[in-house]
């Protein structure tokens, strides 16, 4: 185990970009969000939650496939370049890793997509441990301590300090590259068994950490389903997409022709569930109700997806659509409702 | 919030009304969603406090389409929603009932978690009928305090006043809440260089991420089907082909709204991303009332809007050269 002083964070950040790109937590006018490092950037580790998670890092919102070009009546079409530069996502959390985690299952699955592939293997993941877990948060539900996150290299902020601990190959790799600014914690360790002690003690005391997932499983989904709740729980929805844009684990995409004037540029930009042109086809629509297409997204983050992945769940418990649903709606008060009705 | 649940429960039992369109207490402190009550036993959840921000005047256009008359708390800006919407016809003034509810200012948990307040377990002093003035929030980092004034959403702070526009009666006090300028923000902007202006919109916008809450919620943007929903056009809702379509889209957005919005401020209460969306409305109010005299959407349902009437009064389009 290693460490740095807090103050020294930006030289830390600097010695990384000498030989790789840097994403981490910006804020850019109010919001934290994950972006491109650059000297001066408003680095910002104490907001818990960045307000998209980090998946873009992996599966960016939009990206280019490939390019149709037209040169008199001739066309070619150029794929676009796969990731080949190596890069480190600096501050992610134990929710959004396993998010990752839940992206692997859909990406790198046969028929694996190259442009996601090329990306996990360049990406290097340094997760922060949370030190103040906040009431939205349901992690634990998931199986996930946030007080020690599973990543290529596990880190911890204690007493001004970060401490830091390579977990995988590339975790030492990115250790090797910036050893110059860390010094030993060798002897420290008790520690961090005791900040991992302090974080998990609030969790047991989050309101949402002891919700019961009983009955969201593969097994259920007829009833599921069919049940007569969901007329009643849509109803406030307004049918935007923010809880879908801010999840880690949604990963519904659209592949859309954009006109450059001289050719077309192919590309894939996030969908959402929640909108009406969602999975539309040449004969239609399969869901043409906005109670369909809200019972989609909770049927495939509790049912549908666990029964097709050994019971893993799609949702990792960050609660950022806890936090941003403009009609207050989301997946704790979906699941709590099921349990109120089988009472 | 008791005399409301009361006169509420009378007009079902009366059969005034099939339904009632108010608010669900969640499941944390601050997250009741809008919600239909039908049942005596439903009231249980009813609740009616500072977390209530979200219009129902929206809803009014779908709840226009079920069988029956629909109660409606609305609070005195979300009326001036309705009557713009009657004014549109998209709500049918036959399917309402509207209690106009008291509203001292409604409380934005944004403000709040920006002053560092987290691990919120409980919040006092959100209640419509709590005389202080100062939030006391129970918290798993200790208690925390906030004043209430702190904690308001942005459009509070320029409060229409507290007549509510349209109503069939009215229940609990409401105060005007407003302390600053509506249009500050805007001459702010006015006064800035083009470049500056650009660089403020783009660092703003840049942040957008295509959800369309800001759409979804907006009381004037009421088709059927929006522009953006079509697949016919490069411009789709869920993407940015390019850098300039965020932009492309909030303006169009915008203009389109010109003169119809009412400035109810929901647009920026629920962008996840914290755009002052409502500052380009404002805009367009500004010049409005400038070109064609002080006008308030949704004030009244008589007055002809400035932009769907003409005068002679009117300002000539040569303005724009004019004025840049």
């Amino acid at each position: 185990m290693y460490k740095i002083a807090k103050e020294n964070l930006s030289a830390l950040f600097g010695k990384i970009a000498e030989s790789r790109e840097l994403y981490l937590p910006v804020n850019i006018s109010g919001q934290a969000n994950f972006a491109a490092w650059s000297e001066g950037s408003a680095v910002d580790l104490d907001t818990l939650k960045t307000v998209k998670s980090p998946k873009d890092a992996f599966f960016p919102q939009s990206e280019n496939l490939y390019t149709v070009k037209k040169d008199g009546k001739k066309l070619s079409v150029e794929p676009e370049a796969l990731k080949d530069r190596d890069f480190v996502v600096f501050g992610m959390k134990a929710c959004d890793v396993q998010g990752i985690q839940v992206l692997d299952k859909v990406f790198l699955a046969d028929p694996v997509d190259t442009f996601y592939a090329a990306r996990r293997a360049h990406g290097t993941i340094v997760a922060l441990a949370c030190h103040e877990p906040e009431e939205t948060c349901f992690c634990k539900v998931f199986g996930i301590d946030c007080a020690e996150p599973a990543a290529d290299v596990a880190a911890w902020m204690v007493d001004g300090e970060l401490y830091w601990k390579a977990l995988t190959e590339k975790g030492e790799a990115l250790t090797e590259a910036v050893q110059s600014l860390l010094t030993s914690a060798e002897g420290e360790e008790e520690k961090i068994e005791e900040e991992k002690k302090a974080i998990r003690a609030i969790v047991e005391k989050l309101p949402y950490s002891h919700l019961s997932l009983e009955g969201w499983n593969g097994d259920s989904l007829k009833e599921k389903f069919d049940s007569p709740l969901w007329e009643e729980l849509y109803k406030p929805c307004l049918a935007c997409g923010t809880c879908t844009f801010v999840c880690p684990t949604c990963q519904c995409y659209d592949i859309k022709d954009y006109d450059t004037g001289h050719g077309v540029k192919r590309y894939r930009c996030w969908d959402s569930c929640m909108y009406s042109d969602f999975t539309m086809m040449a004969h239609g629509n399969n869901r043409t109700s906005q109670m369909q297409r809200f019972r989609q997204r909770f049927m495939h983050k509790l049912v549908y997806f666990p029964a097709n992945n050994d019971g893993m769940y799609s949702c990792v418990g960050c609660g950022r659509c806890v936090e941003k649903c403009p009609a207050a709606l989301n997946i704790v008060k979906v699941i709590k409702s099921f349990q109120k009705e089988g009472e | 919030m008791q005399e409301l649940i009361k006169r509420a429960k009378e007009l079902l039992a009366d059969g005034t009304v099939v339904r009632v369109l108010g608010w669900k207490a969640g499941d944390l402190p601050y997250n009741p969603e809008p919600a239909y009550f039908e049942k005596e036993e439903d009231f249980r959840d009813f609740v009616y406090n500072g977390f209530c921000g979200a219009n129902l005047s929206k809803y009014m256009i779908e709840a226009s389409k079920l069988e029956g008359k629909t109660m409606v708390c609305l609070k005195p800006c979300d009326t001036y929603s309705f009557n713009q919407l009657l004014k549109e016809h998209r709500v049918d003034r036959e399917k309402a009932y509207i209690v106009g509810v008291g509203c001292k200012g409604k409380l934005d948990i944004e403000k709040i978690k920006a002053q560092g307040i987290k691990g919120i377990q409980a919040i006092s002093g959100a209640e419509l009928t709590d005389a202080g003035d100062v939030l006391t929030i129970q918290t798993l980092y200790g208690e925390k305090t906030c004043a209430y004034g702190d904690a308001m959403l942005e459009r509070c702070h320029v409060c229409k006043g507290k007549e509510h526009r349209i109503y069939d009666e009215i229940i609990g006090e409401s105060k005007d809440t407003k302390d600053a300028d509506r249009f500050e923000e805007v001459k702010k902007i006015e006064a800035m260089s083009p470049e500056e202006k650009f660089a403020f919109f783009q660092k703003e916008l840049s942040k957008c991420i295509r959800c369309n809450a800001c759409r979804n919620v907006c009381p004037a943007c009421s088709c059927r089907k929006c522009v953006f929903d079509s697949n016919k056009f490069d411009s789709s809702q869920k993407a940015n082909a390019d850098s300039f379509e965020e932009k492309m889209f909030h303006i169009i957005r915008a203009f389109h709204v010109a003169g119809r919005c009412t400035d109810c401020g929901e647009c920026s209460r629920v962008c996840p991303q914290g755009i002052p969306l409502h500052l380009f409305n404002r805009k367009f109010i500004k010049d409005i009332d400038e070109f064609y005299g002080e006008y308030q959407a949704g004030e009244d349902i008589e007055a002809k809007g400035p932009l769907t009437d003409f005068t002679f009064g009117d300002v000539e389009p040569s303005i724009v050269g004019k004025r840049g």
